[in-house]
């Protein structure tokens, strides 16, 4: 061990100070206000819990009461929170009071031992299993040995293995989602097919694939399909001829779910033409394919292929040519 | 001898000529713990942990950990007739139709935040004081191990009930468990039961929220408790007290009284909180699917730094032979937070390698006695607090009207910055600190007073101060830096020469102080 | 009024009434100014058209052209519709008087019938959505509550907040509250979609939707706090920040009380 003190010319430590008698100690008037203090917290515990029995049985759930600075508040929330508050406050502060001030409260000093085994105890410690290990003789069953190891070997697997049948295997549900060609854009929630000639200049529209009536949505469907209808002036594009083609009459879709986390991507600033994720704050211009110019993400969202129907109706003219949504290592997105 | 004497003698006897409890009992019962307010930080994180159990056991009785799709036919009027899940269902049942329910629920979750802001209080005080260093770093890894564990465990307790929010934070998750290379889809898919949002995940993390995780808890906080027993309790240095004692108040009944006595009010602080202030009205959010989501969707406090590092990460992503790595989830997310909660939990070994201190310490340190501990971890809280500033960034946009895009640049500059400089700006306040120290200790207190000198100078009075606050403030040690010659004392070369030029630069940091009062140099005043 | 009076404590009050006296100097030199232009051509209309355009000519032309056709800082007019006048002046965000990242809800600088006359003028100039009447925003006859959430979660909440308490949007502009917003300015907003906002004509999301929207809003509004103060229904931020300053603060205060030994 290094010589890290300076022990030689340290400053004197002074004894433990005495016990300072206090108020209540010598003053038996001090004493009776320090009991009476003690007893006043405790009563105003049992009113405590007095008013939250009386809320409890009392107080309708629908009643109100205005509170100046917090507004009008629900009687029985405020009053049973209040009541359980001081019933249980008060209690604390009785009995801690009740320490403070009239408990004997003399400091003593205990000393403490070092954690280390005596050498005795650690030598014995090691022969006892020295001893132990040696009665096993594992050196000379080699047979014993091989076998146990394969055991152990094998004896991990299992447990890793029953939960193989917590989840479907991940196939080829990221990569794929229910847009088809043909299919019509809805709006959500109420399942509306869109007209294009609806649409005005800056309007957008949350959508859905078209499902057919009667059939129920599944939430990891919506994690995956919605999409994004945005109609800027054609003449406000910036893209490359395939991804303009894949526009229809200035209406371009994108995929909703945030190509970063999987948030719906969805603030649309119609004036700079710019998409927000509110979770992160990835910021995708609209006119340039969504490409990203703020933010954590690094994709640009997926652009949904779309046209009209005879119609009129939007429908989707592919589907999404890449996945949608966060990464994941199997992801090709070269 | 009364009656109740009497009685309690029989009980006692009974216990003991069974178990022979009496011998352990009367040592146990005269342990003593030391005062001090900070060391009350760990039982606020105990007590909140206990209020968690029981005002999570009642909510158990009306909770439905379902995903069944229910049709909302409740007392909210405006979710009326809403698709959503039993699970979502059932938490609104208990805020609005079970007396109490909405109140036990705003415990919950505000004992959840109370309990892991204590936590982190009651680590930074246990670092500060160097309280971790031997005997005591098994139990520093075991609260390391606490705080990692209360991440998860509020982590799946804030998406229980369903809503819109708790929906966002579970995409936000499985988008994390997606990124990992190579089994992070298949996770993923497991752990959900099926693509994202699955089938399965909210009774899976029912049963995670309200057993798995809390019977190591249970298990973590008894061995936690128990060595702070067994070891006995850290203690500041004052009169009297030195590395073989600890001075306080027995368990009996000073301490018994207070530390019950703060239980109560630690529930009464929480159940008051509760009873004020509304905390995540889930019936605003409505129903979660993942089509929505909320502008200033944020996790729970202390998740906010990790979200404030996701936000501020650069947009990298590797696409490479079919395949996708997304650093910019990896490196906020998963491998920053790794080395963090790493680094922390070797920090005491780390800390003794440099200083070469073996021994034993129960004697805290002042932290400007530690300068460079001290300056590491206000420069680590620097780190953590612009990270969460940016977990924040649209709230404090909206509230102050700033803009998000200056927040989110200028936290991604001064998280670079600023811990560097905190650690620089501490360091010199702690040697400040120390040279205010000896001068007080060599000169004593300024009064104030003027004096005429015979000569026609005026002179301050200085006032000696007591033997008490003398010794406090020189009862520290200060150790000399490592020495490793490059040849040891054997006249052989030492191994680990690039190991030991770092050991060696780092100890030379870590023993700069300004030298501390000595008794001869007090001697030598007085004699002045 | 109310609104106002409710939230005069409000932390952003100071700002806030700084901003509009400063707009409302700006505002008086910019009319001040525009009136110096005379008026190129004058056409018969109806009283209140004409009278809209004198104000237009004072009030707006410097900036979005003497004949509506917008400018370099301000867009063009046509066909915006009565709604557009109504709602952009009847809530004060117009005039603008200095071209800040976006145009703020102040104290209307036009009465209502110089609004209105505005509006006829400008409606006048093409057509465009009109000024919903009070028949048509009967919401709380026509609309349902429970839908409307679900609307305003799918369409609004990203920018607004799931409680419309508004939201941040890119470089400093950001989606205002909707709280103390008459229901004629939130349908007016949605058929025209000013500034920021996209437009939500009556085909995407119907006109009995909208009522359904301004119904749940209006119920959000007009909640009683159910658990406590709400703190500005900001979400986890404000409630982490509680957590630590009352919450562990008054902790610490109380453990520093209880170590301290009594006198």
């Amino acid at each position: 061990m290094s010589e890290v003190t300076n022990e030689i010319e340290a400053v004197e430590n002074p004894p433990t100070p005495q016990h300072l008698p206090r108020a209540a100690d010598l003053d038996p008037r001090a004493e009776k206000r320090a009991e009476q203090q003690v007893a006043l917290l405790f009563t105003l515990s049992g009113v405590g819990s007095l008013m939250l029995i009386i809320a409890y049985v009392f107080i309708p759930l629908n009643a109100f009461i205005f509170i100046p600075v917090m507004g009008k508040q629900n009687t029985q929330q405020l009053t049973l929170g209040l009541g359980m508050a001081f019933s249980l406050f008060f209690l604390g502060m009785g009995a801690v009071l009740w320490a403070k001030k009239l408990m004997p409260e003399t400091e003593v000093v205990n000393q403490r031992h070092e954690f280390r085994s005596s050498p005795q105890d650690r030598e014995d410690f090691v022969k006892t299993v020295k001893d132990g290990i040696a009665g096993v003789k594992l050196g000379r069953r080699t047979l014993i040995k091989r076998s146990l190891g394969f055991s152990l070997g094998l004896f991990a697997l299992p447990p890793i293995l029953l939960l193989r049948d917590l989840g479907p295997l991940p196939k080829k549900q990221l990569e794929t989602t229910n847009w088809k060609a043909g299919v019509r854009l809805v709006s959500d929630p109420d399942n509306r097919p869109i007209l294009a000639r609806d649409l005005q200049v800056g309007a957008v529209v949350q959508t859905l694939p078209e499902i057919p009536a009667g059939t129920e949505r599944l939430l990891s469907d919506i994690a995956k399909d919605p999409v994004l209808l945005i109609r800027l002036r054609p003449e406000d594009f910036q893209l490359t001829p395939a991804k303009l083609a894949m526009t229809h009459d200035g209406i371009i879709a994108f995929s909703k779910i945030c190509s970063h986390m999987g948030c719906a991507v969805a603030l649309y600033e119609q004036q700079t033409k710019h998409l927000l994720c509110p979770c992160h704050q990835s910021t995708f211009d609209v006119t340039r394919g969504a490409k990203v110019i703020f933010g954590p993400a690094a994709r640009p969202l997926p652009q949904l292929d779309i046209t009209i129907d005879d119609q009129g109706y939007l429908i989707a003219r592919a589907p999404f040519n890449q996945p949608v949504g966060p990464s994941f290592w199997e992801r090709n997105s070269q | 001898m009364t009656t109740v004497e009497k009685s309690i003698g029989n009980v006692a006897n009974f216990v003991d000529e069974r178990l022979g409890a009496a011998g352990w009992m009367k040592k146990s019962l005269n342990k003593v713990f030391p005062d001090h307010w900070s060391f009350m930080l760990g039982e606020v994180c105990m007590y909140s942990f206990v209020i968690l159990l029981l005002s999570g056991t009642f909510l158990t009785l009306w909770y439905d950990p379902s995903q069944r799709d229910v049709i909302y036919d409740g007392v909210y009027a405006p979710l009326k007739g809403l698709k959503m899940s039993a699970s979502y269902a059932s938490t609104l049942n208990i805020s609005f139709e079970v007396r109490g329910g909405l109140l036990m629920r705003q415990i919950h979750h505000w004992a959840a935040n109370i309990f892991m802001a204590a936590i982190v209080a009651h680590l930074l005080r246990v670092f500060f004081t160097g309280a971790f260093r031997k005997p005591r770093e098994f139990n520093w890894i075991l609260g390391i191990l606490l705080l990692t564990l209360g991440f998860v465990e509020g982590l799946f307790g804030y998406s229980l009930p369903d809503d819109l929010l708790s929906g966002t934070g579970l995409r936000i998750t499985s988008s994390i468990i997606q990124a990992i290379p190579l089994v992070g889809t298949y996770i993923s898919f497991f752990f959900f039961g099926g693509a994202f949002p699955g089938v399965g995940f909210i009774p899976r993390i029912f049963t995670l929220h309200i057993l798995l995780i809390p019977g190591i808890f249970l298990a973590a906080i008894t061995a936690h408790v128990m060595l702070v027993w067994y070891q006995k309790h850290t203690q500041f240095p004052g009169p009297g007290r030195t590395e073989k004692n600890v001075v306080g108040h027995p368990i009996l009944p000073v301490y018994m009284a207070k530390a019950g006595g703060f239980f109560f009010i630690v529930f009464g602080v929480i159940a008051f909180l509760s009873a004020v202030a509304s905390i995540n009205p889930i019936w605003l959010y409505g129903p979660y699917t993942p089509g929505q989501v909320s502008a200033g969707s944020q996790p729970d406090w202390y998740m906010g730094w990790l979200d404030g590092l996701v936000r501020m990460a650069p947009p990298l992503e590797t696409h490479a032979f079919g395949h996708t790595i997304s650093w910019n989830i990896l490196i906020p997310a998963l491998i920053v937070p790794g080395i963090i909660f790493t680094g922390m939990a070797l920090y005491p070994f780390i800390e003794s390698w440099i200083t070469g201190d073996k021994r034993e310490h129960h004697l805290l340190d002042r932290p400007r006695n530690v300068p460079n501990r001290t300056a590491l971890g206000v420069m680590s809280i620097t780190f953590v607090l612009i990270a969460l500033i940016n977990g924040g960034n649209d709230i404090l946009a909206t509230n102050f009207h700033m803009s998000i895009n200056s927040i989110m640049w200028s936290t991604r500059i001064s998280i670079f910055i600023l811990p560097p400089l905190a650690f620089i700006i501490t360091k010199r306040l702690c040697l400040s600190l120390q040279r205010a120290d000896r001068e007080l200790v060599l000169h004593g207190k300024e009064t104030g007073r003027l004096v005429r000198m015979t000569s026609g100078e005026f002179v301050e009075v200085h006032e000696p101060i007591s033997a008490e606050k003398r010794w406090i403030l020189t009862s520290h040690e200060q150790p000399a830096a490592l020495e490793l010659p490059a040849i040891d004392s054997h006249g052989v070369r030492r191994p680990g020469v690039i190991k030991n030029r770092i050991r060696l630069r780092l100890s030379r940091a870590h023993a700069v102080a300004v030298p501390k009062a000595t008794a001869q140099e007090l001697k030598e005043i007085e004699n002045h | 009024m109310k609104f106002l009076s409710r939230n005069r404590r409000h932390r952003a009050v100071a700002p806030l009434l700084l901003g509009i006296a400063l707009l409302g100097i700006g505002t008086t030199f910019n009319i001040a100014s525009a009136s110096m232009k005379t008026p190129s051509s004058t056409f018969a209309r109806s009283a209140a058209v004409e009278e809209g355009r004198q104000i237009f000519l004072k009030g707006c032309s410097s900036c979005h052209g003497i004949n509506s056709e917008g400018g370099a800082i301000a867009p063009a007019l046509i066909g915006v519709g009565a709604a557009a006048v109504d709602f952009q002046v009847g809530t004060g965000r117009m005039p603008m008087a200095n071209s800040s990242a976006q145009a703020m809800r102040k104290k209307p600088v036009y009465g209502p019938e110089a609004t209105a006359a505005l509006a006829a003028y400008i409606a006048s100039l093409a057509p465009g959505p009109g000024v919903p009447t009070d028949a048509v925003l009967n919401y709380e006859r026509d609309g349902s509550a429970a839908k409307g959430g679900e609307l305003f979660r799918n369409n609004c909440a990203m920018c607004h907040n799931f409680a419309g308490q508004g939201g941040a949007l890119t470089q400093g502009k950001y989606a205002p509250t909707l709280m103390g917003v008459a229901p004629k300015y939130i349908y007016e907003a949605l058929v025209t979609g000013p500034q920021s906002m996209p437009v939500f004509s009556d085909k995407t999301i119907t006109p009995e939707q909208k009522l359904s929207l301004i119904k749940w809003i209006s119920s959000v509004q007009n909640e009683k706090n159910l658990g406590g103060a709400t703190m500005g229904r900001n979400g986890p931020v404000t409630e982490g920040l509680l957590a630590w300053v009352l919450g562990i603060g008054m902790l610490i205060a109380i453990a520093v009380w209880l170590t301290t030994k009594a006198r």
